[in-house]
């Protein structure tokens, strides 16, 4: 019961990370929208390791491709990249207290733009604009909070059963 | 005795517990890094793979095709709180703004209409000149009102989402007009939604002419919302700030004759030997206008007939009367 409640949020914040990529913000804001699919795939690469891996990263991160219509298969390597690096350091970053998580993280999305901007210079050389690297920042900040969320939804979903 | 047997005993037990712990997590961590290492190669080879494949095969265009039961309803669903937004703007919209609004569009209809009168003689005038010059063009143009879907694609490129697709008569290739002028084209169909390429992206270009002068060149997208490139312009090409540029209907993809954008600034390029241009789109892209969709436009000969060299004067008479007659 706990299991399934949970794999249902999982599935649940992975899709409105996924519905948040297209979603209309106000122009000039859309360049620095912060990677939330990042960031709920970031969290439950912590959580349950065992359910989420490089294989759900890739399936997540193609599906986003299709959605907005990018370059096929671009965000599914960001987001493959990204769960192997929170796996790889998921025992240290688990026990980090939340503001050096949130640090922790902002690196990773920065990462995570870095490649994305190579591979654009890759396929079109036209650079990204400095709009584009508010992103990491904002997710960093918004990381807290959909830690504390996530959980507090988790536990009570728990309590429930 | 036995105390200190089994105390050393415990100890041994102890260290070898330890031992066997270690010896676990070493050996755990180890398959563990091979165990993720070799799934994640394979991974980032499919998906570099696929990024080669779409980039120089254009995959994407045909999966989002065949997907498009899937993709079409989320982005629906995306569209819905923008369309919501708007919905309760209209109905909490006063009196006051209905009326002024109403007035407004009253005068400008006034207006319009006046100039429509003018515009209607000049047409026929026009239409007499070129039976005159022996120049066919076909003048009629079938357009469709579209509605945009409030969706964000991505950000570093510039495409919208139309509210229209196969079922609704929608084709590739077709170009995009609103009040304004050109906006864009048509790249992809699916059933009920259009994706549809907009005339500031960097990997758009579009054939244009000075309106004043008649002078040709490649409006090239760069990307950002309000700019675009004209590269490569002759020292001596008559062109100014401020100068309007308009379709010049080469290639037949997009009609004659419509805005495009207004030069802003002309600035000598790298070497100094040309002339780099910057202009601000004509066409007026906000969210949740409607749009339309040119049907139809029969291919023909340009107004202005080309002339070989990329020179500024194109209308020497000549060259007008020669072109004509060398493509039939």
């Amino acid at each position: 019961m706990i299991r399934q409640s949970s794999s249902a949020m999982r599935t649940t914040t992975l899709l409105a990370g996924l519905l948040f990529q297209i979603i209309p913000l106000p122009s000039g804001l859309d360049l620095a929208r912060p990677y939330l699919l990042a960031l709920f795939l970031c969290y439950w690469c912590l959580e349950t390791p065992e359910k989420t891996g490089l294989g759900t990263a890739f399936i997540y991160g193609l599906l986003s491709d299709l959605f907005t219509s990018g370059l096929l298969g671009e965000q599914a390597l960001r987001l493959v990249i990204l769960a192997f690096l929170v796996s790889r350091f998921r025992a240290r970053l688990r026990f980090f207290p939340l503001w050096q998580q949130a640090l922790a993280v902002f690196v990773l999305l920065l990462n995570d733009r870095l490649i994305m901007s190579l591979l654009h210079w890759l396929v079109s050389d036209h650079a990204l604009s400095w709009v584009a690297w508010l992103s990491p920042v904002l997710g960093m900040l918004l990381w807290p909070w959909l830690f504390v969320a996530i959980d507090m939804l988790r536990l009570r979903a728990r309590e429930k059963n | 005795m036995p105390v200190r047997s089994s105390c050393r005993f415990f100890k041994h037990a102890e260290a070898r517990d330890l031992f066997v712990v270690y010896a676990s997590s070493s050996s755990k961590r180890f398959s563990d890094s091979a165990g993720e290492t070799l799934p994640l190669l394979a991974y980032l080879i499919l998906a570099s793979a696929l990024m080669l494949t779409d980039h120089r095969m254009n995959i994407g265009q045909q999966t989002r095709k065949q997907l498009s039961v899937v993709i079409e309803p989320i982005w629906w669903l995306a569209s819905l709180p923008a369309r919501l937004w708007s919905g309760v703007d209209d109905e909490l919209a006063s009196r006051q703004a209905l009326q002024d609004s109403n007035e407004r569009l009253a005068r400008d209809l006034q207006i319009l209409n006046a100039r429509m009168q003018r515009m209607s003689a000049i047409n026929v005038e026009n239409q007499r000149l070129r039976d005159l010059l022996n120049a066919t063009r076909n003048g009629s143009l079938q357009v469709q009102m579209v509605s945009i879907l409030n969706v964000d694609l991505n950000p570093y490129q510039q495409r919208i989402v139309l509210d229209a697709g196969t079922r609704q008569g929608v084709k590739v290739g077709q170009a995009i007009l609103d009040a304004g002028g050109i906006l864009g084209q048509v790249i992809e169909v699916s059933d009920n939604k259009a994706t549809a390429l907009l005339v500031t992206d960097a990997d758009h270009a579009i054939p244009v002419q000075v309106a004043r002068s008649g002078f040709r060149s490649i409006a090239l997208g760069t990307g950002e919302p309000n700019s675009l490139l004209i590269s490569d312009i002759p020292q001596s090409a008559d062109i100014r700030k401020g100068d309007l540029l308009v379709t010049s209907g080469m290639g037949g993809r997009f009609p004659a004759g419509f805005p495009v954008a207004i030069i802003e600034s002309l600035n000598p390029n790298d070497t100094g030997l040309f002339i780099v241009g910057r202009a601000k789109p004509a066409a007026r892209l906000d969210r949740g206008l409607e749009v339309l969709l040119v049907n139809e436009i029969i291919p023909s000969p340009p107004a202005k007939p080309a002339i070989k060299t990329p020179a500024p004067v194109v209308t020497s008479g000549d060259g007008v009367k020669a072109e004509p007659i060398k493509t039939r």
